[in-house]
């Protein structure tokens, strides 16, 4: 990707985006979702929650560590 | 059975279907003769988790060895505060440890951007803007690209931006200070930078749409 392509999915946004706040409310639904049915389940159920995942670094941030503290306490 | 296992008993039917693990947690939790060992066992579990979550970001410039753990046993300590005090908000719609770790790695992020400020990196300044054809990962070699791309976003950010969206905007994108933290510096949350950031990446990418730098697809026209 040259970095006018970088800079354009930057500067993208979805509408579907639910925000920081309401995506860390259903984080913990999310990430059992996640581990029972699979990525693609949690989307099709919280599609803003997902979006925002998606764009924004620190709630992703967030995700990927309950994902492991989750994960790391089952195995 | 005791009258406090009987409300607790009520207290867990009115949970729902609940996996066996997380009414084992409310039931020890709602017992005062068993909630003490119980909350000793839960700060066990969320000290690791905040002890590995520390870890996993790997940030040995903001924290390291013993005053990672204190961080973690503060991340740990603050989790349980909020666990306790919002118990009746639970609704086991999700496993209870996957709700309880949830608070933990909440505070981790929380005490990591209080953290930065301890030890910020110097400010660049105006040079920074030099960086962001970088940190947009524009070829070296295409020195023209690199110099077009930094003009236009500067402009866009200075022409369209309101005065706050600017200060939000440059500390992030181009003086890189991590969101938790800046809401920290800026008396904030996280979740009214990031609609400010949504809003202004937006406004931006329509100036360079209108400009010509950008297409609705993306990339150059």
């Amino acid at each position: 990707m040259t970095g006018w392509q970088v800079l354009h999915e930057f500067l993208r946004t979805d509408p579907r985006d639910v925000g920081c706040e309401r995506a860390m409310e259903v984080l913990d639904i999310y990430v059992d979702v996640v581990i029972a049915d699979g990525a693609e389940a949690a989307e099709r159920r919280f599609p803003g929650a997902a979006a925002h995942l998606r764009a924004c670094g620190p709630c992703g941030e967030d995700f990927d560590g309950l994902l492991a503290a989750v994960t790391g306490t089952m195995s | 059975m005791s009258s406090a296992e009987c409300a607790d008993t009520a207290s867990v039917r009115s949970h729902g279907p609940l996996d066996a693990e997380s009414r084992e947690w409310l039931r020890c939790l709602a017992i005062p003769a068993e909630r003490e060992q119980a909350l000793v066992r839960l700060h066990q579990l969320l000290l690791r988790a905040a002890r590995a979550e520390l870890r996993r970001r790997s940030l040995p410039a903001l924290v390291e060895g013993r005053e990672q753990d204190d961080l973690a046993h503060q991340a740990a300590d603050d989790a349980l505060l909020a666990i306790t005090g919002k118990l009746d908000r639970f609704r086991g719609e999700s496993r209870f440890t996957t709700w309880a770790y949830k608070f933990v790695i909440l505070e981790v992020s929380a005490t990591l951007g209080r953290q930065y400020w301890r030890n910020p990196p110097v400010p660049m300044g105006d040079d920074a803007w030099d960086r962001i054809p970088d940190r947009f990962g524009a070829d070296p070699a295409q020195l023209a690209e690199s110099r077009e791309l930094a003009a236009a976003l500067r402009q866009a950010v200075t022409e369209v931006l309101t005065e706050r969206q600017r200060r939000v905007f440059v500390a992030i994108v181009v003086d890189g200070v991590p969101l938790d933290a800046l809401a920290v510096e800026l008396g904030s949350t996280r979740n009214a930078l990031y609609k400010m950031m949504f809003d202004a990446r937006r406004k931006i990418r329509a100036h360079l749409v209108a400009h010509g730098y950008l297409d609705a697809e993306g990339g150059m026209p």
